[in-house]
């Protein structure tokens, strides 16, 4: 069936659409969602599920030496471990502007990036840097402590063993 | 059975096979040229419709176009060094790793070792570099000539992602060598994607909408820097945004046929005519037989209605061999900077010790300026407004007063000499006063971040540049005038800030008259 003009069509006008196509009208909304699909499958493929980086939780002994506020920084993390006389604490060394790694120095903490400054306790002295270093959970067992990067804590939070 | 060939029969044959044999080539050549050598205009033309990749072209182009104040052969100059870096990357290939550690061995080879290898990475290094200036300016040139309007909006709109897709490509690369460079820009470079959340943390958001943390994961792969963010960079780089580009190549180029040719000022015939009084120029070789019917279906205004085709010249060979021509200059000028200058490779990454300075590549340093003030501002906040602002100018220009002129509309040279000025000065002020004084963070320190991140000195500059251009709009009672003030003042914007974060900024970020200065370590 065909639709009828209402006004009287010129031989070089195209023919209106049959109303009824059902093939045509099938195969167009078919294609119409399995794009939708596809492009939902594509878009949820590239966030990976499982992130293939190594565990947050490591151990490390303590030097015995370790001077009370001096950080101790245990190779291959990006973690200051400190001591004094109530108890082991850490603070994360990335730098919460966009990610270099900060070194300590007398007074706290500077990133070589963006010139950010902390101060010993992490809060930010200076520069871009939005937020203060992260404190991370340690627990402290004789001379050995853990860190849980994964797991911040409250500035502060001292660990006696 | 069949009768056994007579002998006169057989010799001609192999008579005939013969001269097929000789006159293969010649054949070969006809059958891929179809309609033998463009000596007519004839055949000139047919020269350009029968060959898939030059009918991009229209078979006559106009004379105006062919002139070097026209374009400066920047478009051309930006397809040219993109092939360049494609055939040396597809080169590179053939020794590169895409894995952490091995990337950065494989990169050494290439340098060090691999047959001409040093030559080939230098020229991929150099064509890129080439490309974003190339394409810069020549987004400049269709600026600063009013190219960008009626019928060419959207063809703007194309260059603009391609403008995106080429930065894209080079910082996709520089990735690549896995050296500390490398990673620490990377490093950098994912964070900025992250950064949405230095408003979502302070809004306390971010547990529930985390659109940084999203981004990141995508360009990374992972949490951190590693071999799935190699792997993504690698991918990028070699296949999907080059296929990009490609596409949005096509059709950039397509449009400009189909958009009436290249723009040029209405009285551009009376102006050629002025020019070349006593000179008649051949413009048929041989007269037209017949009109192009297929241009009476084309809608809208085609450049030549209501004009005669007096002023073009065939295609073949006038276009195609000032083409050719600066193909070879930028061939030229990237053979020379590769010989001149080695590409950087640095050590291997090491992830527990930035680089310091820890810088991107030049393009993006002005980025890494802003970025010192506020993460998210710099690195997404002004370049989206600027991405917005440059896309909306042909919609916003709807005017016609200079089109196609240097520096045409409202306001002319003065207008950009003045806003060259503005544009310098602002940004060189702001930047003297934060080096000099520090910002609000070091004045009080417990500040809410928000406040730092809606008022430094890059939306500051933001703002600045906004309202004047807004003045010059009153001041002309013109739109185009205001985008002759914005657009130039974002270019002073771009070449001060990159200035400063390549030859004033060293370690810590901290600001040095000269490299020569910097601290030893
Ligand atoms: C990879 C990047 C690009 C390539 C390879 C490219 C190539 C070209 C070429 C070959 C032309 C012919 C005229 C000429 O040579 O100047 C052209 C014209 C044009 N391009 Fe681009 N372009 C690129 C990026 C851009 C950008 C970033 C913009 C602006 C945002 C832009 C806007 C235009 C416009 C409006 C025209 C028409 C100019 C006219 O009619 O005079 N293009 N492009
Ligand atoms: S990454 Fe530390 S200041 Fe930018």
């Amino acid at each position: 069936m065909t639709t009828t003009p209402k006004t009287p069509r010129s031989r070089l006008d195209p023919d209106p659409v049959p109303r009824r196509d059902w093939l045509g009208l099938a195969s167009l909304w078919t294609t119409g969602a399995a794009l939708l699909f596809g492009l939902a499958g594509m878009l949820k493929l590239p966030k990976a599920a499982v992130l293939a980086s190594p565990s947050k939780k490591f151990r490390v002994a303590l030097p015995e030496t370790l001077p009370a506020g001096e950080p101790f920084l245990p190779p291959g993390r990006a973690v200051a471990i400190f001591k004094d006389a109530e108890g082991a604490y850490a603070i994360s060394t990335i730098c919460t502007h966009l990610g270099c790694v900060v070194k300590p120095h007398a007074e706290g903490f500077e990133c070589p990036c963006h010139g950010s400054r902390f101060a010993a306790s992490g809060e930010v002295a200076k520069g871009p840097a939005p937020r203060p270093l992260p404190w991370l959970k340690v627990s402290l067992s004789g001379g050995v402590v853990t860190v849980d990067e994964g797991t911040e804590v409250p500035h502060g939070t001292k660990v006696a063993s | 059975m069949t009768p056994v060939a007579s002998g006169p029969e057989k010799k001609d044959a192999l008579q005939e096979f013969k001269n097929s044999l000789k006159a293969a080539p010649r054949h070969v050549l006809e059958t891929a040229f179809r309609t033998g050598p463009p000596t007519t205009d004839r055949t000139r033309s047919t020269f350009v419709f029968g060959n898939v990749f030059l009918h991009l072209h229209a078979v006559r182009t106009h004379l105006w176009s062919l002139r070097w104040s026209a374009t400066m052969g920047l478009g051309i100059m930006s397809v040219s060094a993109f092939l360049i870096a494609l055939v040396t990357g597809v080169m590179l290939m053939f020794y590169y790793k895409p894995f952490p550690d091995a990337a950065y061995l494989s990169m050494k080879d290439i340098h060090f070792v691999v047959p001409t290898g040093r030559l080939i990475r230098n020229l991929h290094r150099w064509s890129a570099n080439v490309m974003v200036i190339a394409v810069i300016l020549h987004m400049a040139r269709t600026f600063y000539t009013a190219a960008y309007r009626r019928p060419r909006e959207y063809n703007w709109l194309i260059g603009i992602g391609l403008l995106v897709v080429t930065l894209g490509l080079s910082f996709t690369g520089y990735l690549l060598p896995w050296d500390q460079l490398a990673y620490w820009a990377i490093t950098i470079g994912a964070n900025i994607a992250q950064s949405p959340r230095e408003v979502t943390d302070a809004l306390n958001l971010t547990e529930h909408f985390d659109p940084g943390g999203l981004q990141r994961l995508l360009l990374l792969g992972s949490d951190q820097v590693g071999e799935e963010a190699l792997i993504r960079f690698y991918l990028l780089h070699v296949m999907i945004l080059p296929l990009a580009i490609a596409a949005l190549m096509a059709v950039h180029f397509w449009r400009i046929r189909k958009d009436g040719g290249l723009v040029r000022p209405a009285d551009a015939d009376e102006q050629l005519a002025r020019q070349r009084r006593d000179e008649t120029y051949p413009v048929f070789t041989e007269a037209p037989v017949k009109t192009y019917h297929l241009a009476a279906i084309v809608r809208g205004r085609t450049a030549n209605v209501g004009r005669g085709p007096e002023n073009t010249v065939p295609s073949m060979p006038h276009l195609f061999y000032a083409e050719l021509g600066v193909l070879m200059v930028t061939l030229l000028v990237c053979l020379a900077l590769s010989l001149l200058s080695d590409a950087p490779l640095k050590e291997l990454a090491n992830p527990n010790v930035p680089e310091n300075p820890a810088k991107a590549p030049w393009y993006f340093l002005g980025l890494q300026e802003m970025v010192s003030f506020s993460a998210f501002i710099g690195g997404i906040g002004v370049p989206v407004i600027v991405l917005l602002g440059l896309a909306l100018i042909p919609y916003l220009d709807r005017e016609t007063e200079g089109t196609g002129k240097w520096f045409g509309g409202p306001g002319g040279w003065p207008l950009v000499r003045l806003s060259l000025a503005f544009g310098l000065a602002a940004p060189i002020l702001l930047e003297a006063f934060a080096i000099r004084f520090g910002w609000l963070r070091e004045w009080f320190p417990h500040i809410p971040q928000l406040i730092v991140t809606a008022i430094n000195p890059a939306t500051i500059l933001t703002a600045v540049y906004a309202l004047y251009s807004l003045w010059s709009i009153r001041r002309y009672q013109s739109v185009r005038a205001g985008a002759l003030a914005l657009f130039t003042c974002f270019l002073c914007g771009f070449v001060v800030l990159t200035v400063i974060g390549t030859y004033f900024r060293g370690p810590n970020w901290e600001f040095y008259w000269s490299p020569a200065d910097w601290p030893k370590h």
